[in-house]
């Protein structure tokens, strides 16, 4: 009697053993994924404590553009809307059904209202980067796919023109991104034509810069006005600079 | 055997209902068991997460909050747990690890749980929605994760059907629907006083138990052979007791008024 059920136990640790290899085959194999939300998602944190995970955004989707995550998409939030651009991007639909769909407010379609009409133009989903070693247009050949493709050609994706100086008679056309217009709707890096795409869209978050507020630009008419009324609050130590001078061990 | 074929047709059916609706356009039942559209117009939404959220965010919109009103009502009034029973598609799972647990002869438990500890988990995801700020149980709910999987015929859901198969064969009888998920912690509360719930006649009984042998939740039954009464809420309204019952001892029956017990 003894015998049968350890030997029972034992099967039920191997069932439950393969179970458990299958179901982590899924988690071993995932490819970490960008989190680009779709559009009107507030910032990660916002976004993730409204997102119910119903996917009635990715219902909406008349492109198919956006996917729930799934266990082999790394770690985004199971069961979260995201997109990839180089697969499908975001068509910019002028309805924007993702974010008026949304029931519980994580796609916030009020954030995208400019004189109480929806203005998908307003939403950040990303910001698009280009890599200058890898886009043909920087070493002088003609290619500009990225900019035709932007739905805001000559405002979010320009086109500098520089002289080459390596052949003294050719043009440089290089892509420009201006990321205080960029939607980031990926239609760029879907449409870039390298093997793997050197325009890329990114989350805002890992890359926009913030700069401190004690630099004016003296060209912006009343910015001046940002530090009027500055913090004092903040206490500079003065000795530092002088300590660090004198001290001899950080030499 | 008529109820459960029942149950299960409304089960698939409603899982039909969304995968036509998400893949195929069909605009009847939209989204998935966390939040949907009926009809492309009314808004469902579980009122269990619509709650984490609240806690996590403080600024649901009204959708959400009607549309978890509306389910939270209709679940107060019906019988209880009917979701669990009826709707939830873990419900198939498990019933499915109960039966190769049985097939299998395996008696003994690997983990015994208290049936407590789901209020407790139900406690602690509230807990843990409003001091991370993201609904604690629905980011690792295997609910709302298995079913999303089968109605956008997402890759995860077999791992999660995998597993919870698994554990319900191996590690525990019933033990992801009647010790561990909150979700139906959550309804067993809402269901204090839904309308239709199953009633015992000592008088009828036989006891043969047999009705015992098939309740997937523990001490629902437990006043069989005792006395007359109704049931608790924490019956998940399966009718596995009424279907087994040849002395017609254990009914549905709808509850009046003013006769609690």
């Amino acid at each position: 009697m003894q015998r049968r059920e350890a030997i029972k136990q034992g099967f039920s640790l191997v069932g439950l053993l393969a179970a458990g290899g299958f179901a982590y085959g899924e988690f071993a194999s995932a490819s970490p994924v960008l989190k680009l939300r779709p559009p009107g998602a507030m910032d990660e944190d916002k976004f993730l404590s409204l997102c119910i995970r119903c996917g009635i955004c990715v219902d909406a989707c008349p492109f198919h553009t956006l996917k729930l995550a799934q266990f082999r998409d790394g770690g985004i939030g199971m069961g979260t809307p995201f997109f990839k651009p180089r697969e499908i991007p975001c068509y910019m639909c002028t309805d924007i059904p993702c974010a008026v769909k949304c029931p519980t407010g994580a796609l916030d379609a009020s954030s995208m209202m400019s004189d109480s009409k929806l203005d998908i133009n307003k939403s950040r989903m990303g910001m698009a980067v280009v890599d200058d070693k890898t886009c043909i247009a920087y070493f002088g050949l003609r290619c500009d796919a990225c900019y035709r493709n932007c739905p805001l050609i000559d405002k979010a994706l320009k086109l500098e023109y520089k002289h080459n100086e390596r052949t003294g008679k050719h043009a440089f056309l290089l892509p420009i991104v201006d990321t205080d217009v960029c939607t980031g709707c990926g239609k760029c890096e879907q449409s870039c034509i390298t093997k793997k795409a050197s325009i890329t869209v990114v989350p805002r978050e890992v890359i926009k810069g913030e700069m401190n507020d004690n630099y004016i630009k003296g060209w912006d008419e009343g910015d001046f006005d940002r530090i009027k009324n500055p913090d004092t609050k903040i206490k500079l130590n003065s000795k530092k600079s002088l300590n660090y001078l004198n001290d001899g061990d950080e030499l | 055997m008529k109820i459960t074929i029942l149950r299960r047709l409304v089960q698939f059916g409603i899982l039909a209902l969304f995968i036509a609706g998400n893949i195929y356009g069909v605009k009847i039942l939209q989204g998935s068991l966390s939040s949907s559209t009926l009809l492309n117009t009314i808004n469902l939404s579980d009122p269990f997460a619509v709650l984490q959220l609240f806690l996590a965010s403080f600024s649901v919109s009204s959708v959400a909050i009607t549309g978890a009103f509306i389910v939270l009502i209709f679940y107060a009034l019906i019988a209880p747990r009917a979701f669990c029973g009826w709707v939830c598609p873990v419900n198939i799972l498990t019933d499915c690890g109960a039966f190769l647990r049985t097939k299998l002869k395996i008696g003994k438990n690997i983990l015994n749980l208290s049936p407590n500890l789901r209020y407790y988990l139900l406690v602690l995801s509230l807990i843990f929605s409003a001091i991370f700020g993201i609904a604690a149980f629905e980011s690792v709910s295997f609910v709302g994760g298995f079913t999303r999987g089968v109605v956008y015929l997402g890759s995860s859901a077999i791992s999660i059907a995998v597993i919870i198969i698994a554990i319900e064969t191996f590690v525990g009888k019933r033990l992801i629907c009647a010790h561990i998920c909150p979700l139906g912690a959550f309804y067993a509360i809402v269901s204090k006083f839904s309308l239709i719930r199953v009633k015992y006649n000592y008088d009828k009984c036989s006891k043969c138990f047999k009705c015992k042998v098939v309740c997937p939740e523990e001490k629902v039954l437990d006043i069989v052979g005792t006395k007359s009464g109704i049931i608790s809420s924490e019956c998940i309204s399966c009718g596995k007791c009424v279907e087994v019952c040849n002395d017609d001892a254990i009914n549905f029956s709808i509850l009046k008024l003013g006769v609690n017990k």
